[in-house]
Parts: C-alpha cells; structure tokens; sequence
C-alpha cells in the first residue's frame, strides 16, 4: 500500500506540491491525471526515494521512504520499478544489458538464467529477438516498451509509469494500456501510473485522482470521474480549452 | 552601479561556495564508495582504457613537442653562455618536476574530463541517472567510483610517459642539432634527476587526476537545461578543471619546496 500525507514540495518559491494526500491500496491500479508540469511526475519522484518532502509523509508497505537508510532503502527499490516518460535507457548498453541490469548488478542469478528472464520480459512487451539492438537503434515506443520489459523484469510489487503512452502512435499506446492492464490482472501488481491520456486512464485505473494546483482535487473510479460535475475535472477529462483552468491561468497572466 | 556590483559579485561568491561545497560533498561520498565493496574492476578497466590508452597519442605527440621546444629555448640562451651540455639537465629538470604532470593533466583534463561531463550530463537530463537509483543502485558507486579510480592511476602513468617522450624529444633536437654527445646528454640528465623529483611530479599528476574525475563529474550530475546545459556544464568542467590543476600545482609545489628543499 502507498500512503501520502499531506506531502508539501517546492522549488525555488514554485510551490508544486501542496499538502497532497492520497492512499493507493496493494493490487490497485490508481491514475493520476492533471495537467503538464502540475507535478505529477515529482510525485512519482517522491515514492521512489528519488526527491525527499518538504514536509509531510510518503509510506510504502508502512514505511517512511525519507526516513529508511541506505540499504533499506535499497531493498524497497528491488520491490519498486519505474518507467520513466522518455525511456531513460542507458545509452552505452544494449537493449538485453539494459532490461537484465537490475538481476545481473543485485542477484546472483547465472548469465543464462538473466538472458532467459530478459527474454521473457521482451517477448511479454512484444519485442523478442531484439536484444542485441542499442537504444540508439529503437523507435520512440520501441524504448517505453523496453523500459516496461526493464520494470517488471525484476518482478516488482510496485510499478510507477510516468506518462507510459505518451509520444506513442494509438496502437503502441493500446499494447502499453493492455500490458499494464494484465499485469494487474495476473500480477497483482501495485500501479500508479501518470498521465493526461484520458483514453489510457479510463482503460486502465481502478481509481482516478486529479492532480491541480498541488492538491488532489478528485479521485474516484473512472466512472465517477466521467460523470462529474465539479468544473475543473469536468474541462481535463474532456479537453476543452475554455473552463476554470485555463481562465485561472489568463488571470495568473 | 556600485549596487549591482555588488549584488553581482555577492551571487558570484555564493555560486562558488555552492560548488565548492557540492566538490566536497561529492568527494566525501566518492572515497566512502571507492572503498566499500563490491569493487567493479570491470568498470574500472573500461575507464582507465578510455583514459590512459586512448590518450597516448596526443599525449606522444604533445610530450614530443614540449621536449624539442624547450630545448631550442634553452639551446639558444645556454649557447650564448656556452653551457650547452646543462641544456639536458633543465629540460630533465622542467619536464619531469612540473611540464609532464601539468601539461598532460590539462590534455586529460580536456578530453577526458570533458567527455565525462557530456556523458553523465546526457545521462542525467535523460533521466537516465534517476534510473539507476530507482535500479537500487548508487550512481556516485557505478559512475563516479570507476572514474575516480581510473583516473588518480593513469594520469601518474601517463605522466611518466609523458615525461620519457619528453625527454627523448629534447634528446633528438640536442644530439642533432645542438651537437651534444649522446653519453653526455643521458649523464646529464640522470645526474640532475633525483628520486624525490620524480616523487613530487608524480604524486602532483596523481591529484590532479582526482581533481579531473570530480570536477567532471560533479559538472556532469548538475546539468541543468537540456543540449545547452550539457554543452554549459562542459565548459565549466574544463575551465574548473584547469583552474583547480594550476591551483593545486601551484600549493603542492610550494609544499614540495619547503619539505624537500
């Protein structure tokens, strides 16, 4: 389970987290929705141990992630993956380097036995028989696919996706939905995924929660969020471009 | 006018004592994970080729240059006074005190430190360093580490070739064209040479080859802003580096003199 209390977090004077609380519980696949640079991404930051709170608390499995020690701290990662919006694949590996990093530096795994867990994780992204490639080599949704292929290949609890169909063509993008979709299915993995694709979000959340001016302004399930009221959620979720949040903005002008 | 000058000069010592503290904070945790196992050889291999072969040739010729330039330098001076056969001894001298050590810690400095602020500023504006801490691994330990090592070895041995090829450089404008004997020219030059000159020249280049990994790393962590943040950081890393390399040459220098006059 992933609890977050009251978690504050500027930079600079920006204030981009403001006391922000939301509960993920084990096995649930909750998406954050809200719009580009509102913060989600520093979120995502915040659970894997990446930015430490301002002030307030982030628990995971009961544990405060600023307060856990080195080594701690390094046994939560090897439960927790993150697919990071660009790939963030290391460019001086190859794609089978890249998605056997985490066994082949922390297991005692055999070469044989990492090649075969890469391999599976591949062909569970559709893209077997490429792990000679460099990234260099890879198309845009080539690379979000080896880096899901490098998430779950240590077989995590957690899985964090930052933006996962972004800058992907629609089919990509529906092969991601359905892969995340099934590993919560057969995996009972823990999702919490970031984007602004609405299509996305309905496919795969058991939850919804709308990020805005560094709060949480909503959260419900995907129906409760299509059939809302409230002015703010109603303008994201149906991309219109006159509403409160793009005139709070003209007013910030 | 004054006003902003001040202000400017006042946001100028602040960036700095940024820097320096982040320079000390990154070396702290450098040292600690140098000595902490696991060890990477394999890494540490990989860097040190980057480092140390793949420099010899600029190295070669740069050292070869230095060897004849000093000694048409000196060759013209010492003729005048007729002291030709001390031309070896200078040249010995120069080369391996304080020419070997700086001259290839700035070649190093330029096209290994620079290299390595470009690739771990890629890295990092790529997010590719986040990810491999949330792959619970350090990234001072996988990336800092091999660096650090690699360098603080190679650049005392690059030096010591640097100094040879100088050397020899010297030997062949002083043999050929100055009409120096050959047994005279390697009499003069080791009888001037004592251990601790070699010592000092040494060890100079081994500080040096920290000060290179850490300013390029620390360079390469804190980029900021994308291609042109990382183009930035490059700069930094280079002119840095230089500063801190004629800096500490210039403090261990004066050391040297008073601890071994």
């Amino acid at each position: 389970m992933i609890e977050i209390q009251r978690l504050s977090k500027k930079f600079n004077n920006n204030l981009v987290l403001d006391e922000l609380s939301l509960n993920v519980q084990t096995g649930q696949t909750c998406v954050i929705i809200g719009r580009s640079g509102c913060g989600k991404s520093v979120l995502l930051k915040h659970i894997v141990g990446l930015l430490r709170p301002d002030s307030g608390r982030v628990l995971v499995e009961s544990k405060e992630v600023a307060g856990l020690k080195e080594l701690e701290l390094v046994a939560l990662r090897a439960k927790i993956s993150m697919v990071f919006q660009g790939g963030a694949l290391f460019d001086s590996m190859d794609v089978s380097e890249n998605v056997g990093f985490s066994l082949l530096e922390h297991t005692r795994m055999s070469q044989t036995e990492i090649l075969g867990r890469v391999e599976e994780s591949l062909s569970l992204v559709g893209l077997s028989g490429i792990g000679n490639l460099m990234p260099s080599e890879l198309s845009g949704g080539m690379k979000k696919r080896v880096a899901l292929a490098r998430a779950i290949c240590i077989k995590p609890e957690i899985i964090l996706y930052d933006e996962p169909t972004t800058g992907v063509d629609p089919i990509t993008g529906d092969s991601i939905n359905e892969l995340i979709r099934s590993l919560h299915d057969k995996l009972k993995v823990t999702s919490l995924v970031v984007t602004h694709d609405m299509k996305s979000a309905y496919h795969i959340a058991d939850k919804i929660a709308m990020l805005y001016k560094g709060r949480i302004i909503l959260e419900g399930t995907p129906k409760q969020i299509q059939e809302t009221r409230d002015p703010v959620v109603h303008q994201f979720i149906n991309g219109l471009s006159k509403g409160p949040i793009t005139e709070a903005m003209d007013n910030f002008k | 006018m004054f006003t902003l000058f001040f202000i400017d000069l006042g946001r100028k010592i602040l960036s700095f004592m940024y820097f320096f503290g982040g320079l000390t904070n990154l070396t702290v945790q450098t040292v600690y994970q140098t000595f902490k196992p696991p060890y990477k050889y394999g890494h540490i291999l990989e860097q040190s080729g980057k480092a140390g072969s793949d420099s010899l040739p600029i190295v070669s010729v740069v050292a070869l240059f230095i060897g004849f330039i000093f000694a048409l330098q000196f060759g013209y001076f010492m003729q005048r006074i007729g002291s030709e056969m001390y031309i070896a001894s200078l040249v010995a001298l120069a080369i391996v005190r304080e020419l070997g050590p700086v001259i290839t810690a700035l070649i190093v400095a330029g096209r290994v430190g620079a290299a390595n602020t470009a690739e771990l500023g890629s890295m990092q504006v790529t997010e590719q360093i986040d990810a491999l801490e949330t792959l619970a691994t350090n990234p001072i330990k996988y990336l800092v580490v091999p660096r650090f090592v690699a360098l603080s070895i190679m650049l005392p041995l690059l030096t010591l070739y640097a100094n040879i090829i100088g050397i020899i450089g010297s030997y062949l404008i002083c043999v050929v064209k100055l009409g120096i004997t050959s047994n005279m020219y390697m009499n003069m030059t080791f009888s001037a040479l004592f251990y601790k000159d070699l010592f000092t020249g040494l060890f100079k280049a081994w500080i040096f080859g920290m000060v290179i990994a850490l300013v390029s790393c620390y360079e390469g962590f804190n980029v900021e802003g994308g291609a042109v943040g990382v183009g930035r950081a490059t700069t930094r890393s280079v002119v840095f580096s230089f500063l801190m390399i004629i800096a500490a040459d210039c403090l261990f220098t004066a050391l040297f003199y008073f601890i071994f006059p």
